[in-house]
This record gives structure tokens, sequence and C-alpha cells, in this order.
């Protein structure tokens, strides 16, 4: 492995040595960093895998090429630890697709927002439109626990026979039988009625088994408690503020290019936050 | 030189006693306890009193103790529990990756015999909740048994450290570690698991000591044959739950992630032969999520060891929503209650209740706030259910504020001692509140999620630790002494009246048992939240002992070097340990400390 360059401490070292020998910082560009090195999710498609299949993959290619660099990974399950032992011990330098607000890391301006949806196969002809549908009430439900549609679930009192949890912890590289796509397929098989899940896996497994599957993105409502929209984002160490600046750059280059694999993935989008206030894009 | 005995004078003293140790007859920790020259189980007995008859070191001496030897664990993480001493060997263990090292005693400051070093799997050390810790190993019929943070079970031959078995007892991946000591009863090993915060769903598991072939599990949750509850599981107190209750106190299939996880101490009463021990939280963080009491979790518990069979069980917190873990320490005593003289059990929760149970029967005698409380106003006798304060319950989406204790609880694993001498309870406890909120944005695998944030915050009077002398016949604070930190090490009480704890700002003290006067103190290299202990050396000198390395929950933020910008972080002690100067009080390693007189 190649000793990690740090464009932040670089660029101040370069700073100061450039003040003291009074020449000018030209040389800073030929130390621009040549890779875009990437913390992966070795397993976890839709989102990112070691053959490059992901939306994850496809954007760190699009960005990275936008930055003239190339995209190196360290695989590492998305899960308890991500931040502390691999971000933040310099093994790699992007986390892709966070939510804005996950407080570990520096996160970008937002590149795409999407939400929890509830998913049911057309062929049932359910018409739900909301969580506050009486059918909910005994159709059988599937739900990662602990995400917000599972509390929304208990805040109706929906927590009886029929909500069948799946497990949030999922360690690709371990337990891959737990995949998060595994409740769309349950879905898809009919052993439940109704999936929540988060909208980027819902579409992908849905397109991927040309499934026809009505896909209902659940409205947000944080006043009640109910967030289910979230804004995603690039992630950086906290100390990364010109890789992050660096990175906000290229996504808005490549809007349009992002949007599309978004798109080809079948994720749910949703305008963003700003837009949705009124106010100016980007 | 320490030990003043000479080497010669040494082995003629003690071959006859390793050679009468090997025959295995007196070997087993049922002997062993007996014993105050040794500590050879984790609680000092099987009561888990960790009071001894030494008497060499007294109030009046105290004053003259000073360090014979220190060694180094190695390891930089929170030591708790207490090093064991059988025959003329310290058993010394360490945090992750949970080194064990025997300790030659009749060498001048201890010289290392073994070290073993179990091979582990790196991935149970991000799911590890609040620090890389482990509480002890123990010994029996010449052999080390222990666990790991990887959820391995290994027994060692006492001897030379060789592996004689090791299994495994959960999955990392899924999110199951150990850090409890365990205690061996019989040929059993008992052991518990953790990572309640992953929805692991909580047992107690016994092993054959000889082979490591499992014997039986027992569930905290679900069907009645996976609970093993025995055909008079609580008859003396129906009211507390029934058969049934593992699944019908929860809604769906909730109680398959069930928590209940069974890290804290066990004893054992060989008279009625019962062991006791009790459960964590329930799975689900949500309590929303979860309607209705949610058995057992929460629970104390008396089975046979034999088969695992429970005969009673009572849940402390009914649907918990506060984190409050009941994995605390049940100490066995005979007390004299309303006249007449009884067994019972003292257990001082995490719920800030301090509860004298009879532990024959299951019966609740005796239930006392010991710190600050105001979740519940108290518990009702006639039920045995807290009487709670609905405006101090947690719900989704609503920011509830001022709850005491926090979710460290009004006292966390660090273990209490009992003196049938003074009749008292000597109790680490912790002050400190929190407002709990859902809110923060959380991420695994692709998908965000919602989680709660939890603000921690001192209590009443500021000062976050106090170590309490306790009346459990009566539920009765006698006297206390302040601490700036929490009280987050165990307690050793002498027959001479000395009480010993240390704090997380690194100072060893000695007590007076009778009004918790300060005899003697010293500063150690790193905060103590381990458990002193007591014994003879080869050359019948009394020594304590007690481990020096900050950590565990509260201690974290310092061990793990956690930036202060983030106050949430480690579950909210970051903030609280920042404010509160932890930071500047100590510092990390992991060391063990030897006193003498001088």
């Amino acid at each position: 492995m190649t000793r990690p360059t740090r464009p932040t401490i670089s660029a101040a070292w370069l700073a100061v040595v450039s003040a003291l020998l009074c020449i000018p910082a030209g040389p800073a560009q030929a130390d621009a960093p040549k890779q875009l090195r990437v913390c992966g999710d070795p397993n976890n498609l839709p989102f990112s895998n070691e053959k490059l299949e992901g939306i994850e993959n496809k954007i760190a290619d699009v960005i990275a090429k936008d930055l003239g660099m190339t995209v190196a990974y360290t695989w590492w399950p998305h899960q308890r630890g991500l931040v502390k032992r691999v971000l933040n011990t310099r093994r790699c330098d992007v986390l892709l697709g966070i939510p804005r607000g996950y407080d570990p890391v520096l996160w970008t301006k937002p590149y795409y927002r999407t939400g929890y949806v509830l998913a049911y196969r057309k062929d049932r002809k359910l018409e739900l439109r909301s969580l506050d549908d009486p059918q909910l009430k005994t159709l059988k439900i599937g739900v990662q626990v602990n995400t917000p549609p599972h509390d929304a679930l208990g805040q109706r009192g929906i927590t009886g026979d029929n909500v069948v949890g799946y497990q949030l912890m999922f360690d690709s590289n371990f337990h891959a039988e737990d995949y998060p796509g595994k409740l769309v397929e349950d879905l898809i098989a009919g052993t439940v009625d109704v999936a929540l899940v988060w909208g980027p896996i819902a579409g992908y497994f849905a397109k991927k088994k040309s499934a026809p599957l009505e896909v209902v993105v659940l409205e947000d409502r944080p006043e009640s408690g109910n967030r289910f929209a979230f804004d995603i984002s690039f992630g950086v160490r906290k100390s990364d503020q010109e890789l992050k600046g660096r990175l906000e750059e290229a996504l808005a280059r490549r809007h349009d290019e992002i949007k599309h694999i978004l798109e080809d993935f079948g994720v749910p989008l949703l305008p963003a936050a700003e837009e949705k206030a009124g106010g100016k894009t980007r | 030189m320490r030990f003043k005995s000479s080497v010669v004078a040494v082995i003629a003293v003690f071959l006859p006693a390793a050679a009468y140790a090997q025959s295995a007859a007196g070997d087993d920790p049922m002997s062993l306890q007996a014993d105050d020259g040794q500590w050879a189980l984790p609680a000092k007995n099987y009561s888990a009193t960790r009071f001894s008859t030494l008497n060499k070191i007294t109030p009046e001496n105290v004053k003259n103790l000073k360090v014979a030897w220190s060694m180094s664990t190695g390891t930089n993480q929170g030591h708790e529990g207490s090093p064991l001493v059988v025959g003329s060997t310290m058993y010394v263990h360490s945090s992750y990756p949970n080194h064990v090292y025997a300790i030659d005693l009749t060498k001048e400051g201890g010289a290392v015999k073994w070290k073993y070093t179990p091979k582990q799997d790196a991935r149970a050390v991000p799911v590890a909740c609040c620090d890389l810790v482990h509480r002890g190993v123990n010994y029996a019929n010449g052999k080390i048994l222990m666990v790991t943070l990887d959820a391995q079970v290994i027994a060692l031959d006492a001897k030379t450290g060789k592996e004689l078995w090791k299994v495994r007892n959960g999955d990392p991946a899924k999110g199951e570690t150990m850090t409890s000591a365990g205690l061996v009863v019989k040929d059993k090993f008992i052991v518990g698991i953790s990572g309640g915060e992953f929805g692991v769903r909580g047992h107690v598991t016994a092993y054959d000591i000889n082979s490591g072939k499992q014997i039986w599990r027992a569930y905290s949750t679900g069907p009645d044959e996976d609970l093993r509850l025995a055909e008079d599981f609580n008859a003396a107190n129906p009211h507390y739950g029934q058969k049934g209750q593992g699944t019908s106190t929860w809604q769906g299939d909730a109680w398959k992630r069930g928590g209940g996880t069974t890290w804290g101490w066990y004893s054992y009463d060989p008279t009625l032969n019962l062991f006791y021990y009790s459960t964590g939280n329930p799975g689900t963080w949500n309590a929303d999520q979860r309607p209705g009491d949610n058995k057992w979790s929460m629970t104390l518990w008396a089975r046979d060891p034999d088969t695992g069979m429970a005969h009673w069980g009572y849940q402390m917190t009914p649907h918990d929503a506060w984190d409050y873990d009941g994995v605390n320490e049940s100490i066995l005593a005979d007390l004299t209650i309303d006249g007449k003289k009884l067994p019972v059990l003292v257990h001082f929760d995490r719920n800030g209740f301090a509860y004298t149970m009879d532990r024959a029967k299951g019966t609740l005698l005796v239930a006392e706030p010991f710190v600050a409380v105001n979740w519940a106003t108290k518990i009702d006798k006639k039920t045995g259910r807290p009487i709670e304060d609905f405006s101090k319950r947690t719900k989704q989406g609503v920011v509830t504020k001022d709850i005491c204790p926090n979710a460290m609880g009004g006292k966390d694993q660090q273990p209490a001692a009992f003196s049938p001498k003074t009749g008292l309870f000597y109790v680490p406890t912790n002050n400190m509140c929190m407002d709990y909120e859902a809110t923060e944005v959380k991420y695994t695998a692709g998908a965000p999620y919602v989680g709660a944030n939890v603000l921690m915050k001192p209590g009443p009077g500021g000062e976050l630790g106090e170590l309490i002398a306790w009346d459990a016949t009566t539920g009765k604070k006698v006297w206390g002494i302040k601490e700036h930190q929490p009280c987050w090490g165990g307690v050793l009480a002498t027959t001479t009246d000395v009480v010993f704890y240390g704090t997380m700002d690194g100072w060893f003290k000695a007590v007076h048992a009778k009004t918790g006067k300060l005899l003697w103190k010293h500063k150690v290299g790193s905060g103590i939240v381990g458990a002193p202990m007591t014994f003879l050396g080869p050359n019948k000198k009394q020594y304590i002992a007690v481990y020096s390395g900050v950590g565990g929950w509260f201690g974290a933020p310092v061990s793990n070097e956690l930036p202060t910008n983030d106050p949430y972080a480690a579950l909210g002690a970051v903030g609280l340990a920042d404010k509160n100067g932890l930071y500047k009080a100590t510092t990390k390693g992991g060391m063990v400390y030897v006193f003498e007189l001088e």
C-alpha cells in the first residue's frame, strides 16, 4: 500500500514552506492526489460490491474521472466501526452515499434525496397510499427493525403478529444471507404482503426481478417524528475541508450523469430539500 | 526484596501445597472459596461478597501501605474485575485481546510463568459496546476458564497456559460478544452473552469444564422450553409472571430480537443449589415498538446449575425505556428482616433501586432508591412493579428531559461488597441524569435511520459519584463519600473494617467501614474501574491488589481517545466525561498494582 496522501496537510505544509523560502506555491499541482480512495462495502448491492456493480461504484468512477483520478477501494462492511476504524485511520478518504446529518463525518452538499417506501405487489391491488391505511393492521408487513417506518408502525400501534422484523445490522462479509434486499425478495415471493424499506433497495430489487411492484414513497413528516426522507451526500473526515470542496465541485459538474445512474438503478428520487423550500439548488 | 522469606523457605512451604492441589481434591471453587489466603473466584466467593477475613491490614496500619510491585498488562482499554490468586500464582487478565498472565508470587516482584493470548476474530472489536473490557477469569480443578470478546469459551491448563479446549458461544458478526467473567459451578462453566444493542437474544449457557461440551442453554425471551422454566416457576409469587410470558409480553416476533443479555456477574447458593444472575434491556431500543412487559428482560433469575431450569424470576423494570440493563451483581447474605433471619439476595440495579429479595422463594422484601431516582416514585411491594412517573418515560420523537438515573444507571457493573461484620453493603454509585431525544441520524449498510441521542448530565449536587454504605434490611443509606467522577470501580471489605475502592481519576482509597472516614489513598497510573482483592503471599503477608486502567462506558472517551467535539459519542459519555474533567484527571493504560504494609 502506498503512503496515503493528505491533501490538506500537504497543502498546508507547502504554504508554510513557500512562505519561508519565498518561492511560489506552483508545485502544489504536482502533489494533488492521483487516487480517489473510497471506503466501499464489498457486498451490498445496490450500493456497492467488489465487482464494482453498485450505484456508488459507478458514481465513484464518474467523480474520479472528473477529478483526473483513479478509484482505489478499501473494502469494509458499512456497519458499526466504519468511520472510527477505517475512514479516520486513513485507510480511505471518502464514504459515498451517507445521509446528511450523519455526525461522525463531514458531509458534502447532497447529490440526491430519497426516502423510505411502502411497496407491495401490483397484482394484490391493495391501493395503499400511507401508513395510516387501516389495512396495515392486518396485512403482513416486513420491515427492518429500528428504522423510521418501524418506529412509525409503533406509533400507530401496529406491533402485532403481522409485523415481521428484519435485522438492520448487516455484515456483508460474513452474513450475506441477511442482505437488505431479502425483504424485497420476500415481498415478491409473497412471504409478506407489504414491505417498508429504504427506497433504493426497493427500486433495485424490483427492477432486477422485473417485478410489478407498487412503490409509494412515504410522506416525510419530521414534525411528528416520522422522518422518512434523507439527503444523501459523500462523507469525508472532519478535517478534510479541501477534499469536500473538490468533491462538491465535481458532483455539481456531473449532476446529470449521476442522476442518470440513479435512475438506471431504480432509485426513487425526491426533489432536493432546498428546491422544495424554494431556495436555489446549487 | 519484597517477599521477606527466602526462596528456599518458600519452596519448602509451598511444594506440598502445590502437590496437594494437583491431586484435585480441594482444588475446586467450592473448597477454594473458603480459604481467605486465596482469591480463587471472580467475586472471592459464591456469595459474591468480596469480603475477606484477612486481618493484618487494619484501620490503624493501613496508612503504611506501599506498592510492593506493579505490572503492565500490555493493553490500554478498561480493566474491570479482579486478578485471581490460587496457591502461589496470580492470574492477571487484560482488556482486548484478553491476555492472561500467570504470575509466580514466590519470585520477588512477581515473575511471568506463562502468558496466553487467545486468537480472536477482529470483527468483534467494532461491535463491542462501551469499550473492550473483560471482567476476569475463573479457576477450577487445575484449569483456567475464560471467555473472549469474540465470544469464545476457553479452558487452559493453569500450570502451563496451554489450551485444553475452546468452543464458540456466539457470533460477533451478528453483534454477539462476551465480556462477563461467568462462574464455575461444580463441573460446569456458566457464561453469558453481550450485544443487547444489536438485538442479540440473551442466554446463559453451561459448558462441561472438562470437555467444553454444551450441557444446557437457557434464553431470556421466547417460548417456555427455551426459557427452561421449572414446574414450580414463581410458585411463591405467581403475580411476578408465569409461563407463557416470554412470548405473550411481546407483540409479533419481537421476542426473537428481545435482548435480555447476560453480561453481568453470577453468584451461587450451594445449599439451595440455585445460581443467580440478571438480564439486560429489551432488544429494540424504541420502546413504542414493543408494547408489553417484554419479559424476561431486566429480570433477576434463580436457576438450577445442573439443569438450567429456572425456579423464580422477578422483572425489575417492565417495558424498559431507559436502557437500565438489569445485569448488576446479586450478593447473597443472611439478614434479619422484621425479626426473621432470611437467606437474601441484594441487588443494586441500574434503575436506581436496591432490591432485597428472599433468594429461596424469590419474594421482594425491600426495594428503595439508593441514588436520585425520578422515573418511578417507588416499587409497589404487593405487585413488585414500579410506580412510574410517565413524564419521564422516553418516547419516539419526543425530548424527555432530566431523567434520573441516566442510562449508565445508579450503579453499573462495578461490584459492591458486603461485610457480615458490619452488616452493611459498600456500593459504588453514579449520580447522573439524562436528556433523551430520538433525533440522531445514523447509517448502516447503505440505509439511514434515526437513533436516540442521549445527553448525560450531573445529578443533584453535581458530583458524579458516591461510595455508600447501605443497610439492606431497611433500605437506608448509612454513610456516603462523594466522588467527583462516577464510582466505576468495585469494592473490597475486610474483617478489620477496612473498605477499599478506586476512583476513575486514579485514587486507590481505604476508608473505615463504620464511618467512611478516609484512612489512606494512593494515586495509581490510570483511573480505576476494577475491583480490589486481597490475598496472603507465599510469605504469609497480606497483600491488596487492584487493576488500574480507565475505561468502560464512562471511561471509554479516555481509553479510546475519543475527540471531545461530539458530546453524544460513546452513547453520550464523551460530553459529560469532558465537562467533568476526566480527560485531564487520568490517562489510559492497564496495570495491576500490588500493595503491602511497609
